[in-house]
Formats: structure tokens, sequence, C-alpha cells
């Protein structure tokens, strides 16, 4: 294992299992103390890949290092350094909370004297200590996440990798793993994959999406807000003369353009949307140039995309090209039996 | 083997709080007891040529074709429903371990409860004021081969429990693997067709799995180590089995 390595290192990795390919090709990196958040929709192939990840699953191809170490070849090593919460998060029903953390501290080789006070300190962390004798079965959804999130993080590994770490928690329960995710920056490297999209934008630092086993997108929020919309969209209400409006944003930032023209009201406004690939704000520049050339304005905002718009326009876009390849195959053979029909 | 004590410590306690072992140990020293009671009945009413200890041990099927799958049905197949064989095996135990931890709980508590009926003999013996109701020879051959074939039954169990993620189907299949493998042997070995000429390797191989025989030999003091090396490699290839079996699935899932 060398320090300089990435927490997190996957090259072209491709799962296949009953001819069904769940990963294709897909290749990223981690760097240590990073939260990096993994999105996709059902069946993309997001807990194949955490699996793989864990050494629990063999990959088909392609390689898969954890802080230097080959997951492949040295399973044993890679599950000393990573804490993972499962899907679903399985616990046994029969055992009290500090019994699972005890039983589970020794299988992480955790040493017996330093045990009990790791303990401790993660049921305080995880807010816990209220529940250490009660039996697993009997408790709350959010509470057994927390018991799932906390065994995760026991060991003090340097890779935490949790799927949907925060499903089926109520807005208070989610603001609590989301601290104890935040509160663990720096320190750990941690790969989150969720469905709740602002959930992600507010606790990673970088974004993953992937779709039908490819990864579709990735980099920070903001960087993918610029790749998929352009740089900068605005929102203007104004009334006046529309045909004339192009040449007047011209005028203030020569790649200012109209992609929506709305309906008009009946009080004579119209709602347009303009974008720009300028990404800095222009809003102080556009809206007296636009009084001055005698438009009437009464609304400009700047349309920041959420993360749910990235992720959807990621998704549709890895769909479209889906499509694309299979209509191109399919015509392709096509022309191959006219051809041969031909002949 | 770092983690096997931890685990088979861990699958030990866990037997012994959960309520279903008590009633399964109830349910097994009733059951014994009865017929125990039956038998001195009999020796009461007219005397017999075998010491009470030998005829205890002739039922030995029955508890070891039902109570064997009870014991082992959960133990593979539960964890691989809950999805907590994830968890097991992303820390750095092995598979081997986790089999090996879940059978050696389930032979404990088998091995426990035959124990467990030795106080029949005990209070027999107290009671009657009559030495020879404690008639060691044939009780420590008995429990012996109750012990060795205790192994190979228990690893049957395990082995059912790790083919299905289903419980019951583990209990029915661990249940027809015992039955075919205890009283199969037994129906067999008086067939007339197996004499045959080209099925007499067959026949040779029944007689040499034929567990009534064993035990026959064990409770007349004949220690035969065919009979001990037919029931501990048995015991490691259905472990081996096992093993395989949870490691298939894992490629397979």
């Amino acid at each position: 294992m060398s320090d300089s390595a990435p927490a997190i290192e996957v090259s072209r990795l491709v799962k296949s299992y009953s001819g069904v390919v769940a990963v294709n090709d897909i290749s990223f990196t981690v760097q240590r103390g990073e939260i990096v958040g993994f999105l996709g929709p059902n069946g993309a192939g997001k807990s194949t890949t955490m699996r793989i990840l864990t050494g629990y699953l063999p990959a088909t191809s392609g390689s898969v290092n954890i802080c230097g170490v080959p997951v492949a070849t040295q399973p044993d090593e890679i599950k000393r350094r990573i804490g993972y919460l499962p899907e679903n998060n399985p616990l046994p029903e029969d055992m009290r909370v500090s019994e699972y953390m005890y039983f589970r501290g020794r299988l992480k080789e955790i040493p017996r004297r330093k045990l009990g006070p790791r303990i401790d300190e993660v049921l305080e962390v995880c807010d816990l200590k209220r529940v250490r004798h009660k039996i697993i079965g009997q408790l709350s959804k959010g509470y057994r996440q927390r018991v799932g999130i906390a065994e995760a993080i026991l060991a003090e590994p340097p890779v935490i990798i949790m799927d949907e770490p925060t499903i089926g928690l109520d807005p208070h329960q989610i603001l609590i793993v989301r601290d104890l995710i935040a509160s663990l920056r720096g320190r750990m490297t941690v790969i989150i994959s969720s469905h709740i999209l602002p959930e992600i934008e507010m606790t990673c630092d970088r974004v993953l999406i992937i779709n039908q086993g490819r990864v579709v997108a990735e980099g920070t929020p903001a960087k993918l807000r610029r790749e998929m919309f352009g740089h900068s969209t605005y929102q203007l209400e104004f009334a006046g003369d529309l045909t004339t409006l192009p040449a007047a944003l011209s005028g203030i930032e020569t790649t200012l353009k109209i992609t929506d023209e709305g309906e008009p009201h009946p009080d004579g406004f119209r709602r347009v949307k303009l974008t720009t690939d300028r990404d800095d704000e222009l809003g102080d520049s556009i809206l007296p140039q636009l009084l001055a050339a005698g438009y009437r304005v009464r609304g400009l905002i700047r349309v920041h995309p959420t993360l749910e718009d990235v992720f959807l326009a990621a998704t549709r876009r890895s769909w479209d090209v889906v499509k694309s390849t299979e209509a191109t195959g399919l015509a392709s053979a096509n022309s191959r039996t006219n051809e041969r029909g031909a002949a | 083997m770092k983690h096997f004590f931890t685990l088979l410590s861990h699958e030990i306690r866990m037997l012994l709080v959960s309520p279903a072992t008590y009633i399964a140990a109830t349910l097994f020293l009733a059951f014994m007891g009865m017929i125990f009671t039956k038998i001195l009945e009999i020796y009461s009413s007219a005397p017999q040529d075998l010491s009470p200890a030998a005829v205890y041990f002739q039922l030995f099927w029955l508890p070891a074709c039902v109570m064997v799958p009870l014991l082992t049905m959960k133990c593979l197949a539960e964890e691989r429903r809950l999805g907590t064989i994830e968890t097991l095996l992303t820390t750095p135990v092995t598979t081997t371990e986790v089999v090996l931890s879940k059978f050696g709980a389930a032979y404990f508590l088998y091995v426990t409860l035959w124990v467990s009926t030795g106080g029949f003999f005990y209070i027999l013996q107290t009671f009657s004021g009559d030495v020879r109701f404690l008639d060691s020879g044939p009780l420590f051959g008995g429990f012996l081969f109750i012990a060795v074939s205790g192994l190979l039954f228990v690893a049957l169990g395990v082995f059912a429990s790790s083919l299905t993620s289903n419980q019951s189907v583990a209990g029915i299949v661990g249940c027809v693997m015992l039955a075919t493998l205890i009283l199969g042997g037994n129906a067999l070995s008086d067939s007339a067709w197996l004499e045959q000429g080209v099925l007499r390797p067959a026949k040779v191989a029944i007689e040499y799995g034929h567990v009534f025989a064993h035990r026959d030999d064990f409770t007349r003091g004949v220690i035969d180590t065919r009979h001990l090396l037919f029931y501990l490699s048995g015991t490691v290839l259905a472990l081996m089995f096992s093993i395989l079996s949870v490691e298939a699935k894992l490629l397979h899932s």
C-alpha cells in the first residue's frame, strides 16, 4: 500500500451475470478524504459496483484498487480497509445494539482494550446511547439505519461505502445522518449512493451519475450544471418587442441567447429564458440596458438548475445514446438483410 | 482461522439466548424420556438379552432425522435470507470460518442434548440402587457413536442449509438426506437383487455405509477405524460442499 495512492481507483470495470451486463466499463477515481455521491436510477449498477468495491462480488473484468491494494488478489486486506453499509441495512434481529457492536468490533480486529471506548464513541456520535441495551429487532427504522452507519465507521477504516444510507428516514433523521457523514470529511473517504438528490448535493464534494452500467456524468454539482445546461440561465419577464430583443441582448453579451420564448400574457408581458456561456453574474448589466432600450422589465432571475435536473438530463442523454446505438444497429442489420436479399 | 472462535462463541451465545433452542431441547428430552420409560417397562415385565443402554441407542435415528434439520436449517439459510451474510463476508472473515462456526455451534448443541440424556441412566441407577443399570460399556460406546455420527449428520444439515435461502426447504432437504443415509442403507442392505454381479460393488458400498451396523458395533464396544474414517471423511466432504455452495451462490448472486 502506498500512502499517496488514491482511496478508490476503478478501471474499466465490467460485471455481467446470467448474460446481463450490470456494470459496463466503468472507470473513476476517488481521492483520499473526498465524499463522493453515486447516483443512478434503479438497476443502473450502483449496488453491484459497491459490492465489487468491498470484495464481496468478483468482477468479470477490469481492476479495482482500494488505497493502492488490488481487490481481486487481496480481498482480505481490502476488508480491513473498508466500512460497508449494504442496501437495506441487514442486521441480526435478536441481538442488543452493544452486543452487535462488540461482535463486529472483534471481527474487524479492533483490540479488546480499545473496543469498549471505541463503541462508546460511535454510539455517542450516532446518538445511539439511549438504545444501546435494546434488541435491534425492536428498533425503529431510523435507529436501525444509524446502527448500520455506526457499525460501518466502528473500525475507523480509511474508506466507507454506504449504499443508500438515508433510505426510509424522516427529514430530522436525514439531517442527523447528513451531519454525521459531513463530520467524516477529510478523515475518511466516503462513497454514498442515494436517490435523494438534495442530500447528495449538500453532503458530497463530487457526484458520479451512472446509467445502464456506464458513467454518464462526473464532477462537482456546479461543473455538471455547466456541462448539462450551458454556463448560466436567466429568466426574464418583460413587455416590449420580442423581435428586437436578440439584438439588444447581443449588445450586452454576445453569447446571450433566447432559448425559450414563452407565451405572451394578456397584460403584454412574456417570460423568456436566456442562456449565456458567461459564468459570472450578468443581471446588473442586463437590467439597465434593457430598460434603456425601452423594454419594461418586471422580473429577472438567474436560474440555478438542481442536481435533480442534472440527473434527469444526464440519464436522459444516456438513454438517447442507447436508443440511437440500438437504432443504428437495427438499421445496419436491416441494410445487411436487404443487400443479401438483392444479391 | 483467526476469527473462528469469535464466530463460534457468537453462534453458541445466539443459540443459548434463543427460546427456540429451549423449546427444541424440552421436546427432545421429553421424547427421549418417554422412550426410556417404555424401555424400563419392557425390562420390568420380562428379562431381556441386551442391556437397557444398547436398546436405548437403537432409536437414535428418530431424533437424528428430526432434531438435526431443526438445529441446522436456520444457520446459513437465515443469514442469506436476511442479507447478513453480506455484512459478515465484508469483514475480514472467510467463508470457511463462517461455515465451520455454524457447524460447530449446531454440533455443540446436538451433543449437549444427547449427553444430558445420560442423566436418565444416572437417575435409574440412583433410585434402583443397582450398579448394573449404569452399564458403562454400551453407554460409553453409544455416546461415542452419537458423537462421531453426529459430525456427519450435522454437516449434512449445514450443507442443506447452504443450498437455499428458505429455512423450510433447508429443513426438508436435510431431513430427506439424513433419512436416506440412515434408513436407506438399512432398507437396501437386505435386498437380494443387489447380490447380482454388476451391482455387487454397490452392495459393498451400502454395507460400508450402513449406519445401523455401525451403531451395533459401537454399543458392543467395537470401535472400527473404518467407521471413524467413514464419518470423518463424510463430514469433511459435506462441509467442503457447504463452503463451495455458499461461495458459488455469491458468484452467481
